[in-house]
């Protein structure tokens, strides 16, 4: 009985994320005029995917203490490089999401190098290169446009069996790939003891570098993968400002309401994507309540200033004042 | 002795920090199968010396052989590789990982790239039960454990590492007499196995249990080296003190106690690290806080100035019962109390404001009408703060930053003298300035004390308490453990009571 004890406090903050999207999926689901069916399902999976990713990524960097605030904007690149490469034959769509996947990576890297060897802030370099990012964006889509794999972009969004959202079974398929083994290698519990404390990190001999690098870019990466979605979502690539905006903003949120420190070193992939659900589940829930949309960003930050105070409960055990800053 | 070859020396290992040489030519020669305790007091170069052995910091001169190979080390990764593994005094364990994660951090088992949980698992358990310390659960987090566990997770870590050379700095200063027994067993255990180990402690005690061989440390040069046993404490004690004393402090004052106490506190305890702690402190007197680092003096300084929460105990300011409850009441007339802080550069100044800025901070209320701050008196307040204290300046517009470290100390202190505290409080307030402004920073101590504030000072360094203070009090494990008044303030005492070996000493 112990072992659960010790497993439950290790994953605490990712139970936490699970039980709010739940909760709130439940009130949504007994609201909905169309009850619990494959379509409410399917419509709110399509819209949640894409925050997930994004999310995800986010909470690779955050582990480690640091911060990608031009995850929204990596997303608006794919989307629009997507739109002009993700086409035509099986082979041709392939070599067209290889390269969307594989530039977002790349613009992970810059990240990464730019903060390690630069020694820059995160804030400041992500902010820098995200615009970069939106300008080669512009660039390749001046005006909205472009067209997108449609076989493919059916499939990916569509219901598998008749009634589970395909989009789940894609997310699903990337925690497998990407997220289960980077936890469980050297580098990724080298990501959460730089994020933990960095300096025991150096002095525990850990590849803190690489570890930095990695994460970087696999948000990247992860990004990419959002942007690829959108594609899938909307068939065209729009080099969208506000969007890109949105959800780099909407990440950090999720990646917090999911459990994960900002400090770093605690949480999980696993919780943030589960904080974009319960984040877009708050969106919706005004709609099913028949509130004026007009409320809606009101009640989403009461609501998200609610559960982030969750974790400041910590506070009233510190015993001395300078702990607290 | 002569017949085993050294497994690791050191020749001649020179490090120096901006102008300051905190180790000079030092040797070192460590045998296998043998504890060889190094000695020395507060900045003495030991922990530079550790730094240097485990890879931590570069030395600028001298030599480092293992086997008879010469070697150099680029990080502690590679010290590790080589066999040469330390167990920090600040503990080196990532708080939000579990315990097995911490003990196999360096080197985890993998399976196909991904790390082993079970093989892991197995790892943590050997090297806890190697250690004594069963009792913690591999798949705990340190940070839910105390301080005296996470000690042992830090050794069990060195242990799974299989060191050559092991190196135990103040490995034992937060566990329990038991834990210390099962530390003791597992070191004795590894040198018949034949690694060499390397001890350093303040407890006389245990060095004298352990130790096969000890070298003294002194201002960053090796003193001697001999075989446990052949010298007394007194001998030792005056070895690692033999330094040559200078007259650079103001006469005393006659320090007269008129009944009337500016701020007392009685049983005073905190959160285990600050136990039944009573003093009381006079208008006019300057009482020392001696002793080794870290013994709670630290504590207990913000304990008065209300910055900990949980004191339990009775404060008395002025004789009425009093509760501080945050710095910003502390500085109130009603109490009139100052802390200048340990560490300027985070917790005394703003270091990118102005100098008039960070000034004024402390007294902003007595520079302001109606939450405007005036900027004529301000400005008058601030420039007659500096030629009080003599802080050399271009100009009072100039960032903080820009100053040297003995003026920036200054302005710490000008800061709150502004506020006129009738007690101060000094956490170490002339670590790492120059000699001429200590000497200043002592004068206008005893200038305050005549004018009848209360002055209580932690110092790492004897001198000062000595020449400085009317009475010390020394503590030890978060408790005072000797008051030494007037002529009873010697080094030797000092040094022997913050050793807590008070009767050796006396020989």
């Amino acid at each position: 009985m112990s072992e659960w004890r010790y497993w439950y406090a290790e994953n605490k903050s990712t139970l936490i994320a699970v039980l709010l999207f739940l909760f709130m999926f439940a009130i949504y689901a007994s609201k909905h005029p169309a009850g619990f069916t494959p379509n409410v399902v399917q419509t709110a999976a399509n819209k949640a995917t894409l925050l997930a990713f994004v999310a995800m990524a986010q909470s690779l960097v955050i582990i480690t203490a640091g911060i990608d605030l031009s995850v929204g904007m990596i997303l608006v690149l794919a989307n629009c490089l997507a739109s002009w490469i993700v086409v035509g034959s099986a082979v041709e769509t392939a070599a067209g999401i290889i390269a969307v996947l594989s530039g977002g990576a790349l613009c992970g890297a810059v990240n990464g190098l730019i903060v390690i060897f630069g020694r820059l802030q995160p804030i400041v370099t992500t902010i820098a290169t995200g615009a970069m990012f939106y300008g080669l964006a512009l660039f390749l889509r001046p005006f909205p446009g472009g067209a997108v794999n449609e076989t493919l972009a059916d499939f990916m969004t569509g219901k598998a069996f008749g009634f589970f959202p395909m989009s789940f079974i894609a997310l699903a398929a990337v925690v497998l790939a990407v997220w289960v083994p980077y936890s469980r290698s050297v580098i990724g519990r080298a990501s959460y003891a730089a994020g933990s404390s960095e300096q025991a990190a150096y002095m525990s001999g850990m590849p803190v570098r690489m570890a930095k690098f990695t994460a970087y870019v696999l948000s990247g990466l992860l990004s990419a993968i959002g942007g690829l979605y959108l594609t899938f979502f909307s068939y065209t690539g729009e080099a969208a400002y506000a969007s890109g905006n949105t959800y780099t903003l909407f990440s950090i949120a999720a990646v917090v309401l999911g459990g994960v420190s900002l400090m770093g070193g605690r949480g999980s992939a696993i919780g943030a994507i589960f904080g974009a659900l319960a984040f877009r589940t708050i969106g919706d829930l005004l709609f099913v309540f028949d509130f004026d949309p007009l409320w809606q960003p009101l009640f989403q930050g009461v609501v998200l200033l609610f559960a982030v105070s969750i974790s400041a409960f910590g506070l009233f055990r510190v015993r001395n004042k300078l702990e607290w800053f | 002795m002569a017949d085993i070859t050294p497994i690791f020396t050191m020749k001649g290992i020179t490090k120096r920090y901006g102008g300051v040489v905190a180790l000079r030519e030092a040797d070192l020669d460590v045998m296998p199968g043998r504890i060889h305790a190094v000695l020395g007091e507060n900045g003495a170069g030991k922990s530079t010396l550790i730094k240097i052995m485990s890879g931590a910091v570069a030395p600028d001169e001298g030599e480092m052989t293992l086997d008879g190979q010469t070697v150099s080390f680029a990080s502690p990764a590679a010290a590790n590789a080589a066999g040469i593994v330390c167990v920090f005094q600040e503990l080196s364990l990532i708080p939000d990982l579990s315990v097995a994660d911490n003990i196999v951090i360096s080197g985890p088992p993998t399976r196909g790239g991904l790390i082993n949980r079970k093989a892991q698992r197995g790892i943590a358990e050997q090297a806890l039960a190697d250690a004594g310390a069963s009792d913690i659960h591999p798949s705990a987090l340190v940070k839910d454990l105390p301080l005296s566990r996470r000690q042992m997770v830090e050794i069990a870590k060195a242990l799974a590492r299989k060191p050559r050379v092991l190196i135990l700095d103040e490995a034992t200063s937060a566990l329990t007499a038991a834990d210390v027994q099962q530390v003791f067993s597992v070191i004795k255990r590894l040198r018949q196995q034949g690694t060499a180990i390397i001890y350093i402690s303040h407890r006389m005690h245990e060095i004298a249990e352990l130790a096969d061989d000890c070298t003294v440390f002194r201002n960053g040069r090796k003193i001697a080296t001999y075989k446990t046993g052949s010298k007394t404490d007194t001998e030792v004690v005056e070895l690692m003190i033999g330094r040559e004393y200078k007259n650079v402090f103001p006469p005393k004052g006659n320090s007269v106690r008129d009944g009337k106490v500016a701020i007392a506190c009685n049983g005073l305890s905190w959160a285990g690290r600050l136990n039944n702690i009573s003093l009381a402190i006079h208008p006019g007197e300057v009482i020392g806080l001696g002793g080794l680092d870290g013994q709670g003096q630290r504590e207990l300084l913000l304990a008065l100035f209300g910055v900990l929460r949980g004191v339990s105990g009775e404060i008395t300011i002025n004789g009425e019962p009093a509760a501080v409850k945050d710095p910003s009441q502390a500085r109130l007339p009603a109490f009139g109390m100052a802390l200048i802080p340990e560490d300027r550069k985070t917790e005394g100044l703003m270091l990118p404001m102005s100098i008039a800025d960070n000034l004024c901070f402390a007294a902003l209320d007595r520079i302001s009408r109606n939450g405007i701050i005036d900027r004529r008196i301000a400005d008058a307040k601030a420039s007659e703060m500096i030629d009080l204290l003599q802080i050399k300046v271009a100009s009072a517009d100039l960032p903080v930053s820009s100053l040297s470290g003995g003026n920036q100390q200054k302005v710490v202190i000008a800061k709150w003298l502004m506020n006129a505290p009738r007690i101060v409080l000094l956490n170490d307030p002339t670590r790492g300035i120059d000699v001429g402004t200590k000497q200043e920073i002592y004068a206008l101590l005893r200038k305050l004390a005549d004018s009848g504030v209360a002055i209580l000072f932690y110092s790492t360094d004897y001198d000062e308490l000595i020449g400085c203070c009317d009475r010390v009090l020394v503590m030890y494990g978060g408790a005072v453990v000797r008051e030494l008044e007037g002529d009873a303030i010697t080094e030797r005492a000092l040094v022997s009571s913050a050793l807590n070996i008070g009767e050796a000493a006396h020989a």
